[in-house]
C-alpha cells in the first residue's frame, strides 16, 4: 500500500488503531498532507515528517511532541475556529485546518524567539517586578504584553453549537479504561452494581495497548468481558471532578451529537483507577524536538505505525523503558546506545539545531549522534480524585511516587495508583476493588432507600458496611530521577526551568504552594500532569530535604479542561407568559423580560396609552401579579403576623392594602388582599415577590405557628389578571357582568365580588387603585382569561378602550406617587421611609419586625420616599440621580423613579432624601449624568396628579 | 454537591432546597432588647463542628425542616425534626 506522503509511516503493526484503508486529507500550516482514520493530529503530523509543531510560551522555543498524548505540552494547535486545541488526543478529521499558535510570524522563524537570547532575565517574576511601575503605564503595558501571550485565536462568531448535560445515578463509576479500571468494572457489574466505566482516551485498554502481544490480548479479553458485564463505557470522556458525596462530573468529548456533554452523577461508589503518567526528565537540552518519553514512542510505533525519529539514544530506569528498544528496532529506528540509570549511567545534556537533537552527552562524557533521546524515568500517580475527596498523598522514597494517604470510605483506588505488580496481581486487585465497591454500593443505596421516616420501618435487613480486607499491591522498586547534574525545563507549558525554581526558593518562595504562584510552574495547561513531581523534587534539592518532607500541591477540579459550552449546556431559559400573550403578539405589542415573565410594555406608544386611559378607558394584563389563595380560620392571624398593619376585622367582600417587612425592619412587599368568605382570602404580593412571599409565609406557619389551621396556595397563573382603569371603566365592566351590582354605593373603593364576566363564572373582581383611576381587577380563571380580554375589547369599542402596557402603568403609579417595592426601596429602606407609618401597628401583640420598627419610629430620623419636581419641567433626571447638597458633593439622596407625565405636561420623580430635606417645598440639587445640576423641589403630597384621589373613588 | 436528608423526600441535592441558616429561637418581639434582637439578625456562631441548621425542601414537600449537620465534615445526624426551629442559642 502506498504512504501517500506519510514519508514515517512504517508498516502495518500487529496492535495499530488507524484504519489503512480509508486515508484523508487535511492541512497542516496551509500544506496539505495526508493521515489514516484513526490517527490523532499529532500521529498524522509525525507520519507526515512534521517535527516542530508549535514554539514554547515564554522563549518562543522550537518544540515537537513530547508526550504525543492528551498532556502534551507542546502539540497545542488552532483546528478551524477552535483554539487550544491538544492535537496529541484529537483524532484528525478530512478537511481539516490545522494552524500553529503562539508563533509570529511563522513557525520556522519566530521573531519572539528573540526572547530566549534575554532569557536570563526573564526570571521567575520577571513581569511582576518589571512592569510594577509607574501604574499609569499599566494599559500601555497590558497592550504590548498581550501580544506576547500565548493561546489560539477566538473566534467571537462561532455558534453556540449543541451542548448537552446528562444526570445519572450510577451505582459505581469507574475512572480510567485501563486494565485495572475494566477488571473493576467487571467485577463490579458481575456483583449487581449498575456501573459507568469512564476512559480519558479514545480506547479502552490503557498501557496495554502500546504493549507486548501479551498485554494486547490481556486487553481484548477485558474488553470483552466489560460490554458482556453491562457495563456502560464512556471513551473521550474524562472523570474532571469528585465533589461532596461523590458527586462525580464526566466530561464527554465522545457524544455523537453534542459538542461536549457535562455528566453529573451521582455515584454511590467511586473507583479512582487513572493509571501512572510518565514523568519527563530535566536535564538541558529536554525541550528540543526529538526528546520523548518511552510511552510517546510505544504509542507512535505500535498504535499508530509510525517511526518517530532515525537513530535513537534510548535512557531507561524500568521494565517499560527496556521494552522501548524493541520497538524501536521493529520500527527501523537505529538504536546507538541503551543509559541504563540502574547501572549509574545518566545523561546530561541534548544538543541540537532549533529543528531537532543532534546528540546526546551522558555523564561519562560521551557524546552521541542521535536524533531521538527516549526517556523513561519514572512515573507521576494522578491521585487528583483522592484529593478532591479530602486525601494527601504520601511519598514513597523507594517507589519513586506517591501513593494515596487516608482510606476514604466511598473513594477506592486501584491499578497504578495503588501499586504495581504482574497482570494476574493487578487484575486481582481490581477486582477485589470492583466487588467492594458493588457490596458497599449495596450499603448505600439501602440506607438512601431507608432515608424517610416512612421507608425506615420497612422490613430488611440493612447490610452491613464490608472492611477493605484487600491484599495490598507490591511496590516495586524505583531509581529517584527527577533532575540530572545540568538545568533544564521542568514545566513546559509555561517555561519554567529547574534554575528558575531554584532561584526563586533562594528568594524565599521556599514552600511548594508559594513556590507554584511565583513561579506558575504546574499552573500551565498540563496542570502539574507531567511538572509537579519535578518541581517537588527541585524544589526539595534546593532546601536540601527529601521529596516527602516538601511535600506536593492538592490537584483540584478539573482534572483535564472541560469547555465552558458543555458548563453552560443547551441554552435553556423557560419564560411565563400570561393566557392572554397571542393577543399581544397579535397588536403589535413591544414585551419585556421581568424575572421570568414575558410582559407587555407597550404597544406602540406609551403616553398615548396613559392619555386613553386617563380619559376614556384602558385594560392591561397585570397577570405576574403574585397571587396566594389562602384558606382557614387562623387567616386573619397569618396576615397579621407578616403586614405591619390590622386585619382582624377585614370584612368580607372588602380588601386592604398591606405591606410587609422582614425582621429588620425592611421593606419586603407589598399589595392588597381580599376577604372572599368567612375563612377564605386572596393575597396579592409584587409580581418579583411571588415566590418569596409564598415561601415567606410557609416559614411562619410552619416554625413559628404550626398550631394556625392555614393553607396557602399559588394560584399566580391560575388566575389571568386584568385591570381595567379609567372613567369608563365601569361602564364597560358594566356591559359584561350581570351578577353584580357595580354601582358605587353597593361596590365601593377597596371591595371585592364574585361573579361572571362574559360568561365566565368564579371570578374576582375588586376596586384599588395603583393607576389612580377608577379601576376594576379582574382574576379570571386563566383557561377564560383571553376571552375575557377580547371581550373587553369588543364590548368597549365606543368607549375607546384600548390597551396599555406596563411602561402606561408605571407612568401613571408614579403620577399618582405610588412607590414600587425594590424600585423606590432598596435593602436598606425600612417601613418608615415610605410614608407609611399610620399603617404600622406598634400596639400589636406581634407582627414580623415589630421591635425594629418600634425603635425605627422612636429614633426618627430615616430617609424618607418624597415626590419631586424639577424647577424645569421639561428635565427628565434619570433614575439612580444623586441628589446633593448646594454646592458640595455630599450626598443627600438619590431619584428612584422619574417620567415625563403626559398627564401634566412636566417630568415627574419619586426619591429618597435625607430626613432633614423631606419638608415639602425643600429645594433640592439634582446631578445629571453629565454632571450639570439641576433644582428640584419636594412636593406636599406624593401624588403629582389628583391628590384627594376623587377619580379612584368615583 | 451536598445530600440534604429531607424527612419527608430522602436524601436530595442541596440545590432542591433552601439553607435556611442557624436555628435559633426568635426572641420575645415585645421584651427584645436592641442587642438581643440584633444577635438574632446577624450573629451567627458559625462553629466548626456540629451545627443545628434549618433547611426548606423548596423542589421537594415544601416544608421547612431542621437537623443537625458537621460543618467540617458534612456529615448529619439525628433525624430532622419537621418544622421545629431548635434553640441554637438561647
Amino acid at each position: 500500500m502506498s504512504q501517500k506522503g506519510m514519508s514515517e509511516r512504517i508498516a502495518a503493526q500487529p496492535g495499530e488503531v488507524i484504519d489503512r484503508y480509508h486515508s484523508l486529507t487535511f492541512r497542516w500550516n496551509g500544506k496539505k498532507m495526508t493521515a489514516y482514520e484513526g490517527d490523532t493530529i499529532a500521529s498524522a503530523l509525525m507520519a507526515n515528517g512534521v517535527k516542530v509543531v508549535s514554539r514554547s510560551m515564554k522563549y518562543h522555543r522550537p518544540r515537537g511532541y513530547m508526550t504525543a498524548d492528551f498532556w502534551d505540552p507542546n502539540g497545542f494547535v488552532q483546528v478551524g475556529d477552535d483554539p487550544n486545541v491538544r492535537s496529541g488526543h484529537r483524532l484528525v478529521e478530512a478537511g481539516m485546518d490545522i494552524t500553529p499558535q503562539n508563533v509570529w510570524p511563522s513557525l520556522d522563524r519566530d521573531l519572539k524567539a528573540a526572547n530566549g537570547l534575554v532569557g536570563r532575565f526573564l526570571t521567575a517574576g520577571f513581569y511582576y517586578k518589571t512592569f510594577m511601575k509607574p501604574a499609569r503605564l499599566w494599559p500601555a503595558y497590558e497592550r504590548v504584553l498581550a501580544k506576547f501571550a500565548p493561546g489560539g485565536t477566538v473566534d467571537l462568531d462561532t455558534p453556540h453549537g449543541l451542548h448537552d448535560k446528562r444526570y445519572v445515578h450510577p451505582d459505581v463509576v469507574v475512572a480510567g479504561g485501563g486494565p485495572a479500571g475494566m477488571a473493576s468494572a467487571i467485577a463490579a457489574a458481575e456483583s449487581g452494581a449498575t456501573v459507568m466505566l469512564v476512559e480519558h482516551e479514545h480506547h479502552l485498554g490503557g498501557h496495554l495497548l502500546w504493549g507486548s502481544a501479551e498485554d494486547r490480548a490481556l486487553a481484548t479479553d477485558l474488553v470483552a468481558a466489560v460490554h458482556a458485564a453491562g457495563v456502560e463505557v464512556l471513551t473521550d470522556s474524562t472523570v474532571t471532578g469528585r465533589y461532596e458525596d461523590n458527586w462525580v462530573a464526566i466530561a464527554q468529548r465522545s457524544h455523537p451529537l453534542a459538542i461536549e456533554r457535562l455528566i453529573k452523577a451521582r455515584a454511590k461508589m467511586l473507583i479512582a483507577a487513572p493509571g501512572l503518567i510518565e514523568r519527563p526528565y530535566v536535564f538541558a537540552g529536554n525541550d528540543k524536538p526529538g526528546v520523548m518519553t518511552s510511552g510517546a514512542v510505544r504509542r507512535l510505533i505500535n498504535m499508530y505505525g509510525v517511526k518517530p525519529g532515525s537513530t535513537a539514544v534510548v535512557f531507561t530506569a524500568n521494565t517499560d523503558g527496556d521494552a522501548v528498544v524493541g520497538d524501536l528496532e521493529r520500527a527501523g529506528v537505529d538504536v546507538a546506545r541503551v543509559v541504563d540509570a540502574r547501572h549509574g549511567e545518566n545523561v546530561i545534556a541534548a544538543h541540537g539545531s532549533s529543528k531537532s537533537v543532534s546528540s546526546v552527552e551522558l555523564s561519562d562524557g560521551t557524546k552521541i549522534d542521535a536524533d531521538l533521546l527516549v526517556t523513561a524515568v519514572g512515573w507521576t500517580a494522578p491521585t487528583s480524585l483522592l484529593n478532591m475527596a479530602g486525601d494527601r498523598p504520601i511519598y514513597d522514597d523507594s517507589a519513586a511516587r506517591f501513593f494515596p494517604g487516608a482510606h476514604i470510605d466511598n473513594v477506592l483506588s486501584t491499578g497504578g495508583l495503588a501499586g504495581d505488580g504482574d497482570h494476574d496481581q493487578l487484575v486481582e486487585h481490581a477486582r477485589a476493588t470492583g466487588r467492594l465497591a458493588a457490596e458497599r454500593a449495596a450499603c448505600v443505596r439501602y440506607a438512601l432507600q431507608s432515608a424517610t421516616a416512612r421507608s425506615a420501618e420497612v422490613d430488611g435487613v440493612a447490610p452491613g458496611w464490608p472492611d477493605d480486607s484487600r491484599d495490598a499491591l507490591p511496590r516495586d522498586a524505583h531509581p529517584s530521577l527527577f533532575r540530572s547534574t545540568t538545568h533544564g525545563i521542568v514545566d513546559f507549558s509555561e517555561d519554567v526551568g529547574s534554575k528558575d525554581l531554584v532561584a526563586a526558593a533562594h528568594e524565599g518562595y521556599d514552600s511548594v504552594e508559594l513556590l507554584k504562584r511565583f513561579t506558575t510552574a504546574t499552573m500551565g495547561p498540563a496542570q502539574g500532569k507531567l511538572e509537579t513531581v519535578n518541581t517537588v523534587a527541585v524544589l526539595a534539592e534546593a532546601r536540601g530535604e527529601t521529596i516527602a518532607e516538601v511535600g506536593t500541591t492538592v490537584w483540584r477540579p478539573p482534572y483535564a479542561p472541560i469547555t465552558l459550552g458543555a458548563l453552560a449546556g443547551r441554552i435553556f431559559e423557560p419564560v411565563r407568559v400570561s393566557s392572554i400573550q397571542p393577543w399581544h403578539e397579535a397588536h403589535g405589542v413591544t414585551t419585556i423580560l421581568a424575572g421570568a415573565w414575558v410582559r407587555p410594555e407597550h404597544y406602540g406608544d406609551p403616553a398615548a396609552e396613559v392619555r386613553n386611559t386617563r380619559t376614556n378607558v384602558g385594560i392591561t394584563d397585570v397577570t405576574p401579579l403574585g397571587k396566594l389563595d389562602l384558606q382557614g380560620p387562623d387567616v386573619p392571624k397569618l396576615l397579621s403576623q407578616l403586614y405591619t398593619n390590622k386585619w382582624m376585622q377585614l370584612g368580607v367582600g372588602s380588601v386592604r392594602y398591606g405591606m410587609m417587612c422582614a425582621e429588620d425592619g425592611v421593606v419586603l412587599d407589598d399589595g392588597v388582599t381580599g376577604r372572599l368568605g368567612d375563612e377564605h382570602y386572596l393575597m396579592t404580593t409584587t409580581s418579583s415577590g411571588a415566590a418569596t412571599i409564598w415561601e415567606w409565609a410557609e416559614n411562619w406557619l410552619q416554625t413559628e405557628h404550626p398550631d394556625w389551621k392555614v393553607h396557602v396556595t399559588p394560584v399566580t397563573t391560575g388566575l389571568t389578571s386584568i385591570n381595567v382603569a379609567g372613567p369608563k371603566s365601569r361602564e364597560l365592566v358594566s356591559r359584561l357582568v350581570d351578577d353584580v351590582d357595580l354601582d358605587p354605593e353597593s361596590f365601593g373603593y377597596m371591595q371585592v365580588r364574585q361573579g361572571t364576566i362574559a360568561g365566565v363564572a368564579n371570578c374576582i373582581m375588586w376596586r384599588i387603585g395603583f393607576t389612580g383611576e377608577l379601576s376594576f381587577e379582574l382574576h379570571v380563571p386563566s383557561g377564560h382569561g383571553l376571552h375575557v380580554w377580547e371581550a373587553l375589547m369588543d364590548a368597549g369599542a365606543d368607549l375607546g378602550v384600548a390597551p396599555f402596557g406596563l411602561e402606561a402603568q408605571r407612568i401613571m403609579r408614579l403620577e399618582k406617587g405610588h412607590f414600587i417595592v425594590g424600585q423606590d426601596t432598596d435593602g436598606l429602606t425600612k417601613a418608615p421611609s415610605t410614608g407609611m407609618t399610620p399603617l404600622i401597628k406598634l400596639d400589636k401583640d406581634d407582627f414580623v419586625g415589630k421591635p425594629e420598627l418600634t425603635w425605627a419610629i422612636e429614633q426618627g430620623g430615616l430617609p424618607v420616599v418624597v415626590s419631586i419636581q424639577t424647577v424645569e419641567g421639561n428635565i427628565v433626571p434619570p433614575e439612580a440621580s444623586q441628589i446633593v447638597r448646594d454646592g458640595s458633593n455630599d450626598i443627600l439622596g438619590r431619584i428612584t423613579s422619574s417620567r415625563m407625565s403626559p398627564t401634566l405636561g412636566r417630568s415627574v420623580c419619586l426619591g429618597q432624601v435625607a430626613a432633614t430635606e423631606s419638608a415639602p417645598g425643600t429645594l433640592l440639587t439634582v446631578v445629571l449624568a453629565d454632571g450639570s445640576r439641576v433644582k428640584a423641589r419636594v412636593m406636599e403630597h406624593h401624588a403629582h396628579f389628583d391628590p384627594e384621589g376623587e377619580r379612584l373613588r368615583g | 454537591m451536598l445530600l440534604v436528608p429531607c424527612p419527608n423526600c430522602g436524601p436530595r441535592n442541596a440545590s432542591d432546597l433552601h439553607y435556611g441558616g442557624e436555628s435559633q429561637k426568635r426572641p420575645d418581639p415585645n421584651t427584645a432588647i436592641p442587642a438581643e434582637w440584633r444577635d438574632y439578625l446577624y450573629l451567627e456562631n458559625n462553629p466548626a463542628g456540629w451545627l443545628h441548621e434549618n433547611w426548606f425542601c423548596r423542589s421537594g414537600c415544601r416544608r421547612y425542616f431542621s437537623t443537625e449537620r458537621n460543618t467540617a465534615t458534612n456529615e448529619f445526624r439525628n433525624p430532622p425534626v419537621p418544622g421545629a426551629k431548635l434553640g441554637g442559642r438561647a
